[in-house]
């Protein structure tokens, strides 16, 4: 037996931030990094008679991530207390939402290793984040920091229909992309507007039965959920067969190790008591609010890619780069609007010089200094022989830099190709007039000397001499 | 007769006609605390120099012919859970008795803005636990009538100060009965109103769904006006409801001919009913229906389940409320060799015994496995006592009984038996329970001289029709009249 004779089941739940400019239950500002209790109240300080008040902007949120997820919103939700102790929560509770949440019964398509799969998603609420503890390196004290708390945040529980690690990555990648595009999260798992915990249990293949399931926390990157959960089912499959029994428990993991240790088990779990919260009146949608949200709604990342392939022909790999960054690919359609060559060309020059150049420089489409008439209107001049490919990069790194016209930077380097047949005819005459050997060698059959005598009627030309208009005048004087 | 012995609308009417100043009535009530106070101890901490600017900030105003209203410049006292800005806030508990509240509530913004200075803050029951001020950190309250008895509670202090005339009027807060029964046993009018009419902002909050914030004063027209200032809708608080209060006092003379006032059967029913208390509430309700008002007998079915459902889900509220007492912010904290031994001790030194046995039996009743049998149960049977009075209010206006079983009893006589000290509050938790408004007016005195309390329920957002059947009473009678025989020692 071998981890290959076991199937793993798994599901995420994922913490995601809202990124409404103010939190959830008071005016305070969510900017991130601020000076630490710079941006608290006495309501995200838990003060006595504090009384938290919603901030309808972080309905409107949630609402767009379930109607992306195709939850069903339930037009009433109720807001209950989680109970528990500890230093960065300051009411002793979190707001949360337990058994009536605000949205439920949604999916999410992925590709799965055996192509497209929907994973069902149980349900999303609402919540707000705790603060952070600091700890004193010096082994002083430990400091409280309240900017977070009262950050809304969405809590997406997944059904266990994940059955590997890469489908875990793939699905919280596509997750992120989601809640990117509805422009209601930065998908920083490292800044932590992003987290994830994941729900491992493995059984023998062929099983209907699921295993104990163990909850792994502190899952930071995208790169450590596969370790983690990798890593998890190793030692699950290796306990059962050693004659072990998995036990239900927390584990926490640690990357720098690459291992998962035991948090706490059953027995040490919180009794969270959850109940309704008394300060809060249930969460009520009025009628048409989510038929707005949803006439709203972006093009989604799935949807994108499948029109992006099929109404413009790209490969997946070039859709799938392109779609990844909602803004790039807008930049894209914007161009192609105007471009209206093969899109394949564009899209090398997206995946090549553009996000070459934008990997060195400026890093987001939204700070780009040049219009997308201009980059359409460099490809023309490709396509229509005034510039060479060659000169065309150099024409794009300075529109890239500058903002200028291409075909004014073009002309100011030297760089267009000449269209003037006179000018052609002329070149070529001294170049066979000059070559005489040459040209004694390709009448006698030498056919590969065509190509010296291009590259050096271009040469003559200083490489302004337009290919086509070259190749033809060669062959019409070389009588052919 | 001194100004002490003024009703505030009266003193308000000679602050605004400049026959006395707000600084003079100020200090007549600090003269009385100082005279009173050390036997009474209703205080916990008296502000005199910010009471005197305060007055004499409502002086300024009325020689510029700026008045605030009716009561600027009439001093009042404030439970010690309203959060007052640079005064401490302790609710009676070791646990804040170092804090300083840094925001007003709401409550106390609307005091300001009406004029009223604030003369201090007042003794209760620790974290408005208990029914005799007993429960303080500090030290009980007695009862002005009788020094050796208990105001009440929670809000004893505030009743006393009111029935030992050192203030005109004061805010109280009612969980289960914490306005109304010491306005019962002190002589005095306190009223609950509708929940969500008075925004719970800034108020140390025991219970969130039964809290209410109150007037507690001398006479009806007090609480009417009292009231009026306070019932503002507040968006800061999510269950303030966005409903308009109407003039209380427009219609408080209009008498309560034609009006149907519901008798419970279950409420004369309860055991432990003091037979001097049930002929003073006979004597009342004979009194209202030979005013024009007709009595109807109703039945309130489910009454002998509210003390249990009570005592379910005001614990289970406050074990939560409480957890933000822990140390770490504010307020008391003992340190501790690591963070759970810092928690045990802050919240074991800083809680008082009654304030314990609610949170385990609060956080027992929400426990897993618990959950259902318990706090669950006791919200479906706070549904059917709503019901209940949702029918009854389907055929009377009003509904009348005695608001306490007892005239008030020896301090320390209950402080060993918790089960009768909740007995005290049977007839007011089931108005908590049902979100009503419901009011406590002086009906009577016992052979002994103590006050016997008559309770007007109304139906809800209905404060003025119960204001007004009070008023209908109290104008025929002079119970509130009366003063404690404390004035001559």
């Amino acid at each position: 037996m071998s981890v290959a004779d076991f199937q793993p089941v798994i599901g995420l739940e994922v913490h995601a931030q809202l990124l409404t400019r103010s939190k959830i239950f008071c005016g305070c500002s969510t900017e991130f990094g601020a000076r630490p209790n710079a941006h608290t109240c006495a309501v995200c300080l838990g003060m006595p008679g504090a009384l938290p008040v919603l901030n309808e902007k972080v309905v409107e949120y949630a609402v767009r991530v379930g109607r992306a997820l195709e939850c069903r919103i339930n037009p009433v939700s109720i807001w209950a207390r989680k109970n528990y102790f500890y230093p960065d929560l300051p009411k002793g509770y979190q707001i949360s939402q337990y058994d009536q949440p605000l949205c439920e019964h949604g999916g999410l398509e992925i590709d799965g290793e055996d192509g497209p799969r929907r994973i069902r998603i149980l349900r999303i609420h609402l919540e707000e984040d705790a603060g952070k503890n600091v700890h004193d390196p010096g082994g002083g004290d430990s400091l409280v920091d309240l900017n977070r708390s009262g950050v809304p945040l969405v809590e997406i529980v997944s059904e266990p229909d994940l059955r590997s690690s890469s489908e875990a990555a793939e699905y919280l990648k596509a997750l992120r992309d989601v809640l990117v595009y509805l422009g209601v999260n930065d998908g920083n798992l490292e800044e932590g507007s992003f987290r994830c915990d994941a729900n491992v249990s493995v059984m023998r293949k062929g099983s209907t039965q699921y295993g104990t399931r163990v909850e792994l926390k502190n899952i930071n990157s995208f790169r450590f959920v596969q370790k983690a959960i990798d890593y998890e089912i190793g030692r699950q499959v290796e306990l059962i067969e050693s004659g072990g029994k998995v036990t239900l428990e927390t584990r926490l993991f640690d990357p720098v190790r690459g291992e998962t240790r035991s948090m706490r088990s059953k027995e040490e779990a919180h009794d969270y008591r959850y109940f309704p919260e008394p300060d809060l009146p249930p969460l009520r949608i009025p009628a048409g609010f989510v038929e707005r949200i949803e006439r709203e709604l972006p093009e989604l990342p799935r949807a994108k890619l499948h029109r992006f392939t099929a109404s413009y022909g790209l490969p997946a790999y070039d859709a799938k780069i392109l779609v990844g960054d909602r803004p790039l690919a807008d930049l894209f359609e914007q161009v192609q609007a105007v471009y209206r060559g093969p899109a394949k060309k564009l899209s090398n020059w997206f995946l090549g010089e553009l996000l070459r150049l934008m990997k060195e420089e400026v890093r987001e489409v939204g700070a780009l200094r040049f219009s997308p008439a201009q980059f359409a209107a460099l490809l023309q001049m490709v396509d229509s022989g005034e510039l060479s490919n060659n000169a065309a990069k150099d024409v794009f790194a300075e529109m890239f830099r500058t903002g200028r016209d291409p075909r004014e930077i073009a002309q100011e380097k030297g760089l267009l190709q000449t269209q003037d047949t006179g000018a052609v005819g002329a070149a070529v005459d001294a170049v066979l007039a000059a070559n005489p050997g040459e040209v004694e060698k390709y009448r006698a059959g030498k056919k590969q000397v065509f190509g010296f005598l291009v590259g050096q009627v271009m040469k003559a030309m200083k490489g302004k001499g337009n290919p086509a208009l070259v190749n033809a005048a060669l062959k019409t004087k070389l009588g052919d | 007769m001194g100004p002490t012995d003024l009703s505030m609308l009266e003193l308000g009417r000679k602050l605004g006609s400049g026959e006395l100043s707000s600084v003079e009535a100020v200090r007549a009530c600090l003269a009385r605390v100082d005279r009173l106070d050390g036997r009474v101890k209703a205080f916990l901490r008296v502000d005199r120099e910010g009471a005197l600017a305060q007055a004499e900030a409502a002086d300024r105003r009325r020689t510029k012919g700026k008045r605030a209203g009716p009561l600027d410049g009439v001093p009042v006292g404030l439970k010690d859970l309203f959060l007052t800005e640079g005064l401490p806030t302790t609710a009676g508990s070791r646990s804040l008795e170092s804090f300083v509240a840094p925001y007003d509530g709401t409550a106390v913004k609307l005091l300001r803005a009406a004029g009223t200075p604030i003369l201090g803050k007042l003794n209760m029951d620790e974290f408005a636990m208990g029914s005799s001020t007993e429960n303080s950190a500090f030290f009980p309250t007695r009862n002005p009538w009788n020094l050796e008895t208990s105001p009440g509670g929670s809000s004893g202090g505030s009743a006393a100060a009111v029935a030992a005339r050192m203030v005109f009027g004061a805010l109280g807060t009612d969980t289960g009965g914490s306005i109304r029964q010491p306005a019962a046993l002190t002589g005095t009018v306190g009223l609950k109103p509708t929940y969500g009419r008075v925004s719970r902002f800034g108020v140390v909050a025991f219970a969130s769904s039964l809290d209410q914030v109150g007037p507690m004063t001398r006479d009806v027209p007090d609480c009417a006006a009292l009231l009026q200032t306070i019932a503002v809708y507040d968006p800061a608080d999510s269950t303030s409801a966005p409903v308009k209060a109407p003039d209380y006092l427009a219609e408080i003379e209009g008498g309560v001919k034609g009006m149907k006032l519901g008798l419970p059967r279950e409420y004369l029913e309860l055991p432990g009913m003091d037979p001097e208390v049930r002929a003073a509430v006979e004597a009342a309700t004979r009194a209202l229906e030979k005013m024009g008002a007709q009595l109807v007998p109703v039945s309130l079915p489910h009454t002998k389940y509210a003390l249990a459902t009570y005592y379910l889900i005001a614990p289970a509220e406050a074990s939560s409320n409480l957890a933000r007492y822990d140390g770490v912010r504010y307020g008391l904290r003992v340190e501790g060799k690591n963070l759970l031994a810092m928690y045990g001790r802050t919240r074991d030194q800083g809680f008082g015994l009654e304030v314990k046995r609610r949170i385990m039996l609060g956080t027992y009743a929400l426990s897993a496995g618990y959950y259902d049998a318990y706090y669950l149960k006791a919200q479906k049977v706070r549904t059917l006592i709503k019901q209940d009075f949702v029918d009854a209010f389907r055929t009377v206006d009003a509904v009348i009984s005695p608001t306490s079983p007892t005239a008030a009893f020896r301090i320390g006589e209950k402080v060993s038996d918790p089960l009768a000290m909740y007995l005290n509050d049977v007839f007011t938790l089931p108005c908590n329970l049902a979100g009503l408004p419901g009011l406590s007016l002086p009906c009577g005195l016992t052979r002994g001289n103590l006050p016997i309390g008559l309770q007007i329920l109304g139906k809800p957002w209905d404060e003025a029709r119960v204001l007004r059947i009070a008023r209908a009473f109290e104008r025929e009678h002079d119970f509130h009249r009366r003063s404690p025989p404390l004035g001559a020692a």
